[in-house]
C-alpha cells in the first residue's frame, strides 16, 4: 500500500485554517529571518484522501475487537466501550493541567479515588500514579530503592532477578546504575530459593519478581522468599504485570513485596492503543512512601489537592500526573466491575487458562505441567518436520486468530507463551484449540502449508535481516 | 547440524573464537559453528582501537535479527585494528567467518596464554560433546 | 459487570474437563494465609448507564475548554483537532491491538508508525526518530543517558529557559543514572546566557540542552548554542514542548543539533489534564544505534512485497537485557497515530498557516497588553505563541480573570524566584479575535 506521502499532490489541503482576525504583522518582523523554515515536505491531501488512507490501515491491523488475542503476559481483554466514552468527556479531555486545583476537583477526584482502589486492592498504603507505562513504573520502583538505601546510608549494589524475568527488569537496573544478579528458577517454574540463599549478601538491594510469573505459576515459596531477602536488609518489588490472575484473590502487599507496579493498560482494561499509551501505577510499603515522585493527590475534609510536600521524594518521572485518560478508563472499570466482579475477573481468566492448558497439553509438550494462572507456556519440542514455534504463529494468523507470544520466556525453548483472559467465551477458546490442533496435524501430513503460513494476510513473512542490515526508518522524497 | 568447518591451522576458545597467531598479534573471529548458531548476523559492534582487552571478557558484540552475543577475547591485550569492513557489511561473518568476516586483531601482552587455546582437534572434541 | 461472557453451565463444563469442584482449586498454589477470604472493599458494581452518570458528573466539576477560555499552555496546548482525527484514531483495528509483534496482521500499525517516524524527521530536520517515549520530559532523561553513552562523559549542561518540568525530570534521571546536572541561567532577551554556556562548557560535557521555542515562548539563537556545544565535543539537545511552531520555525537539524526531542501532544491530541501526551525522539544517522525505543523499518516479503517491521531490536531491552541502555517497552502509540493523522490532514499549507496564525494572535495580543497601565514587558526575545509579562498583583489579576471564566497565564515566580509576580501566555487558534478582546477589556 502506498505511503501518504506517495499519495500526495501538490495544493491539495485537507483542512481550512481561519483567518487571523486581528491585526498583522510581517511574519519577518515578528521572527528573525535565519529562524523562518524554507521547507516542509508534509503530504498535501484531501481529508477523504486522509480517511481512505487510515481506514485501508486499519483493515491492515488486528485489535481484540477483531479476533481472540492470547498474547501471554499482555493480558489482550475486552476494552469495555463506556471507558472511551468517559475518558472523552469534555471536562475530563478539554481541561488544562495547570488550571487550578479548585477548577480541577473531578480530575483529582478521579485520581484520588483510583488510588484508593488501587490500595485496596492490592494493599499497599501509598500510592504514585504518575509513572506512564509499566516499564516506567519498575524505573520508578527502583528509583524508590536506590534513594531508599542512600537515605539509609548503604551502598547496596546488587538487584537480583529470575531468569525469567521481563527484559524490562535489568534493563531498568542499567539504567540506574544497579547490577543484575541472575537466579534460577527451580524444576517446579518457581524462584529457585536455594539459588536465591546463595546469592542475598548485604549487596543485595532489591529482588524483583513477577508474581505469578511469566510462566503463569504463582511462586509457592512467596513467603519464604520475602523473608530470606527482608532477613537480609533488602527490598522485594513485584512486576505487576501478570496481577489480572489475582485480583480479589490474593493482595500482593500480603505477600511480603515492598513495591509494586501495575499495568492499568492489562490489567484494567485500558486499550493498548497498538503499543501504548499504557500506564504504570506504583504502590509502596509505609516506610517507602516518602520516596514516592511528586505529586500525589490527596484529600482534605471534601477537597482534593496535588501533595508535593514528599521531603525524600525522588523527583519527577514525567510531566503533569500521569497518563491521567487512562485512569479515567481504569477508574471507569473498577466502578463497572465492584468487589465481585473484581474477583470474578481473577477466577474466570484462571478457569480459561487451565481448560486451555488441559487440553492443549495432549497435543502440546508443557514443560511445567502444574495449575496455572492466567496464562501458561507449550513449546514446539514435540512437533515433526521441523516445523516450530515461529510457524505456529503464523499459522494461527492464517486462521483468524493473533498468536501467542512467542520464544518467551527465555528458559523454555520455543517458547508458545498463551493468555487467553476472562473475556473470551468458551467457544472462543475452543475453537482456538481447534485451530493448534489442526496446526500440529499440519506438522505431521503437510509441514509446508505451516512452514509457509502465512498466506492470507496482506504481506507475508517479511525479511527482517534486510531491515536490519539495510535500514530504511523513513520516507525520503526523490527530487 | 551439518558438519561445521574447523580450519586445522587455527586455535579456538570455549566461546566459539578462532585465533590466528602471527608473533604477538592474533587475528581473531567467531567459528563457523558460532556463526551458524547465531543465524544471519546483521550488525557487528566493534571494539576501538587501542581498547584493552581481557583474555576471556567480552569485548565486542554481535548481534543477530533476534539476539546479541558477547565475543570474548583470545588474550590479554590491546585492539590494534578492527574491520571495519563489518560495519557495511556484517554478513561476511556468516559467508566467510575465517576469512573477510575476521573481527578484529589484538596485540597480546603476554603470549604465554596462547597455550590454554585448543588447537582443532580438540575444538572439533569439544564441538561434539556441545551436541549432546 | 464483569465482561465475562461464560454461563454458570460452561464454567461447570470447564472446570470438570480441567477436573476440578471448584474455583478455588485452582488457586491452591497461593499460601493459605494470604488467600483473601473476603471480597474487595470497593464501592458497588454499577451499570453502564449509571456509570456514565456518575463519571459526567464528576467530569462537570472540572473546568474545561468550554466553559473557560484558555490562555495557557506551559507545556500543555488547547489546539483545534480536526474532526477526522478522533473518527480515525478510534478505530477497534488500531486501539486495541498491542504492540505489532506480528508484521504480517499489524501492517496498518506498522506503516502508520513509519510515517510518523518520517513526519518527525521531516519536522525536526533530523535523519533518523523513533516509534516514540512516553512524553517530552521522560525524552530529556532518555536523551541524557544516550548522550552519556555515546560521548562517555557524564556531565550534562541544561538551560534554564527549559520547561520546569522538564529539567525536574531529567534531575531525576540524571540522579539515577548517575550524571551531573547543571543550569545555564538566561539573559534579558529571555535566552540561554551565552557568557555563562562559554564559561560552564568544557571537555567534560557531555550535551548541551536547549528548548525552542523555549519556556519563555522565546526563540533560542540554536546556531550559537550548537557551536558551542560542538567545540568541546558534546551533543547538542533540541527539546520542542511546542511543535505547532515547527511549521514555521527552521529545524533544529539545519542547526547541527545531534538529537531533537519533544512533546507531539499539540498534533491532535487532547489536554486531557496533561496526559497522555507523546514524547518524540530523533538523531542524526550515526546514532541510530543509540536511540531508545522501537524503530520501525521497511522491507520485503518472499514475493518482494513492500511491509513493514519492527527492525535493529537487538538494541532494546526484551533482547539486549542488562546491557540495553533504556528500558521502554510501551511507548504512546495511539497518540502518535493521532500525530501521524492530523499531521496528513493540514500538510504542507495546513501547519505553516497554523502556525502564523498562532504567531499573529500571539503578539497581538502581547503588544495590548503591554501597553496597558500596570502590565510590562519582561523580555526582549522574539516570541512564537507563548509570551510572559510582568504584573502589579499575579493573584488578584487571576481572580479577576477567572471570575469571566478565563484561565490565563502561568505564574512563573513558582519556579523562578527571580521572575516574581510575573506570568507567561499563551495564544493559540483556539482563543479567537473575541475572546482575546474580551481578555484586554478585563484587564484594562
Amino acid at each position: 500500500m502506498k505511503l501518504s506521502f506517495e499519495k500526495s499532490v501538490a495544493g491539495r489541503e485537507g483542512t481550512e485554517i481561519p483567518a487571523t482576525g486581528v491585526k498583522e504583522k510581517k511574519t519577518d518582523d515578528l521572527l528573525d529571518a535565519k529562524f523562518l523554515r524554507k521547507e516542509l515536505e508534509l503530504p498535501e491531501l484531501s481529508e477523504l484522501d486522509v480517511v481512505r488512507h487510515f481506514i485501508a490501515l486499519s483493515r491492515r491491523n488486528f485489535g481484540v475487537d477483531n479476533g481472540f488475542y492470547p498474547l501471554g503476559s499482555c493480558t489482550m481483554k475486552y476494552n469495555p466501550k463506556i471507558n472511551e466514552v468517559t475518558s472523552s468527556l469534555s471536562g475530563f479531555a478539554n481541561s488544562h493541567p495547570l488550571q487550578t486545583e479548585k477548577l480541577s476537583q473531578g480530575s483529582l477526584q478521579v485520581i484520588y479515588e483510583l488510588q484508593e482502589f488501587l490500595k485496596e486492592i492490592t494493599g499497599f498504603p501509598s500510592y504514585s500514579l504518575q509513572p506512564a507505562a509499566g516499564a516506567h513504573g519498575e524505573l520508578t520502583g527502583i528509583m524508590i530503592a536506590k534513594k531508599y538505601f542512600e537515605d539509609l546510608g548503604e551502598e547496596r549494589k546488587n538487584i537480583l532477578l529470575p531468569d525469567s524475568s521481563h527484559g524490562t527488569n535489568p534493563a531498568s537496573v542499567n539504567m540506574c546504575n544497579f547490577n543484575s544478579v541472575e537466579i534460577k528458577s527451580n524444576e517446579r517454574g518457581g524462584l529457585g530459593v536455594e539459588d536465591l540463599k546463595q546469592h542475598v549478601d548485604k549487596d543485595t538491594a532489591v529482588l524483583m519478581l513477577t508474581n505469578p510469573n511469566t510462566l503463569g505459576i504463582f511462586d509457592e515459596n512467596i513467603l519464604e522468599i520475602c523473608k530470606i531477602v527482608h532477613d537480609a536488609g533488602g527490598l522485594v518489588y513485584c512486576d505487576g504485570a501478570n496481577a489480572n490472575a489475582i485480583l480479589g484473590k490474593s493482595k500482593i502487599a500480603d505477600m511480603g513485596f515492598d513495591i509494586t507496579h501495575l499495568n492499568l493498560h492489562k490489567s484494567f482494561s485500558t486499550p493498548h492503543g497498538g503499543g501504548g499509551p499504557g500506564s504504570g501505577p506504583v504502590g509502596v510499603v509505609e516506610k517507602l512512601k516518602d520516596f514516592l515522585p511528586k505529586p500525589v493527590v490527596g484529600k482534605k475534609s471534601e477537597n482534593y489537592f496535588l501533595d508535593y510536600n514528599i521531603p525524600k521524594s525522588i523527583g519527577r518521572m514525567k510531566a503533569f500526573y500521569g497518563n491521567f485518560s487512562v485512569m479515567v478508563r481504569a477508574y471507569t472499570y473498577i466502578r463497572a466491575l465492584g468487589p465481585e466482579g473484581m474477583r470474578e475477573v481473577a477466577e474466570n481468566a484462571v478457569l480459561n487458562a487451565n481448560y486451555l492448558k488441559e487440553r492443549l497439553k495432549k497435543t502440546y509438550h508443557l514443560q511445567y505441567d502444574r495449575i496455572c494462572q492466567h496464562e501458561f507456556v507449550l513449546s514446539d519440542k514435540n512437533l515433526p518436520n521441523e516445523v516450530t514455534t515461529i510457524d505456529v504463529a503464523k499459522r494461527l494468523l492464517d486462521l483468524g486468530f493473533h498468536a501467542p507470544t512467542i520464544y518467551f520466556p527465555l528458559i523454555v525453548k520455543g517458547a508458545i507463551m498463551i493468555e487467553p483472559t476472562e473475556t473470551e467465551g468458551k467457544e472462543t477458546l475452543d475453537e482456538f484449540a481447534e485451530a493448534m490442533e489442526q496446526i500440529a496435524k499440519e506438522a505431521k501430513e503437510k509441514p509446508e502449508c505451516v512452514k509457509e503460513a502465512p498466506l492470507c494476510t496482506p504481506v507475508g513473512r517479511l525479511d527482517a535481516v534486510k531491515a536490519a542490515r539495510e535500514p530504511n526508518l523513513r520516507w525520503v522524497s526523490k527530487e | 547440524m551439518d558438519e561445521s568447518n574447523v580450519p586445522a591451522e587455527l586455535k579456538y576458545t570455549k566461546g566459539h573464537e578462532w585465533v590466528k597467531i602471527e608473533g604477538d598479534v592474533v587475528t581473531m573471529g567467531i567459528t563457523d559453528f558460532a556463526q551458524h548458531s547465531l543465524t544471519d548476523i546483521v550488525f557487528v559492534e566493534l571494539p576501538e582501537k587501542g581498547k584493552k582487552v581481557y583474555a576471556g571478557k567480552s569485548f565486542c558484540v554481535v548481534e543477530s535479527v533476534k539476539s546479541v552475543s558477547d565475543v570474548y577475547a583470545p588474550v590479554n591485550g590491546e585492539v590494534l585494528e578492527a574491520n571495519g569492513s563489518l560495519e557495511q557489511s556484517p554478513e561476511n561473518v556468516n559467508k566467510e567467518p575465517y576469512g573477510e568476516g575476521w573481527i578484529a586483531k589484538i596485540k597480546t601482552s603476554d603470549s604465554g596464554e596462547l597455550e590454554n587455546l585448543m588447537d582443532s582437534e580438540a575444538y572439533k572434541k569439544y564441538l561434539a560433546e556441545q551436541e549432546h | 459487570m464483569n465482561f465475562v461472557p461464560s454461563t454458570e453451565r460452561q464454567k461447570k463444563e470447564m472446570m470438570d474437563s480441567i477436573g476440578i469442584k471448584s474455583i478455588d482449586d485452582l488457586f491452591v498454589d497461593i499460601p493459605e494465609k494470604i488467600r483473601l477470604k473476603d471480597d474487595l472493599k470497593l464501592p458497588e458494581a454499577l451499570p453502564e448507564q449509571e456509570l456514565l452518570g456518575e463519571l459526567e458528573k464528576i467530569s462537570s466539576k472540572n473546568a474545561d475548554s468550554n466553559s473557560h477560555s484558555y490562555f495557557i499552555g506551559a507545556g500543555s496546548y488547547h489546539h483545534y483537532i480536526p474532526a477526522a482525527v478522533p473518527f480515525l484514531i478510534k478505530r477497534s483495528e488500531f486501539y486495541t491491538a498491542y504492540t505489532p509483534y506480528q508484521p504480517e496482521i499489524s501492517q496498518g500499525m506498522l506503516q502508520v508508525i513509519y510515517e510518523y517516524q518520517s513526519l518527525i524527521c521531516i519536522l525536526t530536520g533530523m535523519d533518523v526518530a523513533n516509534a516514540s517515549v512516553y512524553d517530552g520530559a521522560s525524552a530529556m532523561g532518555e536523551a541524557m543517558i544516550m548522550s552519556c553513552n555515546i560521548t562517555k562523559r557524564k556531565k550534562i549542561l541544561v538551560s534554564k529557559t527549559i520547561d520546569p518540568q522538564y529539567r525536574e525530570t531529567l534531575s531525576t534521571y540524571c540522579w539515577a543514572h548517575g550524571a551531573e546536572l547543571n543550569e545555564i541561567s538566561f539573559v534579558d532577551g529571555g535566552v540561554t546566557s551565552l557568557e555563562e554556556l562559554k564559561k560552564e562548557i568544557s571537555e567534560e560535557t557531555a550535551a548541551v540542552m536547549v528548548q525552542y521555542p523555549n519556556f519563555f515562548g522565546c526563540v533560542e539563537d540554536l546556531d550559537e548554542i550548537g557551536n558551542l556545544a560542538h567545540e568541546k565535543g558534546a551533543l547538542f539537545v533540541v527539546a520542542v514542548a511546542e511543535p505547532i511552531a515547527l511549521g514555521i520555525l527552521e529545524s533544529p537539524g539545519k542547526f547541527g543539533a545531534d538529537i531533537v526531542l519533544g512533546e507531539g501532544q499539540s498534533f491532535g491530541n487532547p489536554m486531557s489534564y496533561g496526559g497522555p501526551g507523546v514524547g518524540f525522539m530523533a538523531v542524526k544517522e550515526k546514532y541510530v544505534r543509540q536511540i531508545p525505543g522501537r524503530l520501525v523499518g521497511a522491507t520485503e516479503d518472499s514475493e518482494g512485497k513492500r511491509g513493514y517491521i519492527m527492525t535493529m531490536q537487538a538494541r532494546e531491552q526484551h533482547i539486549r537485557r542488562e546491557k540495553a541502555s533504556s528500558n521502554i517497552c510501551s511507548n504512546e502509540a495511539l497518540a502518535a497515530l493521532a500525530n501521524t493523522v492530523y499531521l496528513s490532514l493540514l500538510g504542507k499549507n495546513g501547519l505553516s498557516k497554523l502556525a502564523e496564525l498562532n504567531l499573529q494572535r500571539a503578539n497581538y495580543l502581547y503588544d495590548k497588553l503591554i501597553e496597558l497601565d500596570e502590565i510590562e514587558k519582561v523580555f526582549s526575545g522574539k516570541i512564537f505563541n507563548e509570551f510572559v509579562v510582568k504584573v502589579k498583583d499575579v493573584n488578584a489579576l487571576q481572580k479577576k480573570l477567572l471570575d469571566e471564566k478565563i484561565v490565563a497565564g502561568y505564574d512563573l515566580g513558582k519556579d523562578y524566584p527571580e521572575l516574581k509576580d510575573c506570568l507567561l501566555f499563551c495564544v493559540t487558534e483556539m482563543n479567537s479575535p473575541e475572546q482575546i478582546e474580551k481578555l484586554i477589556e478585563v484587564l484594562k
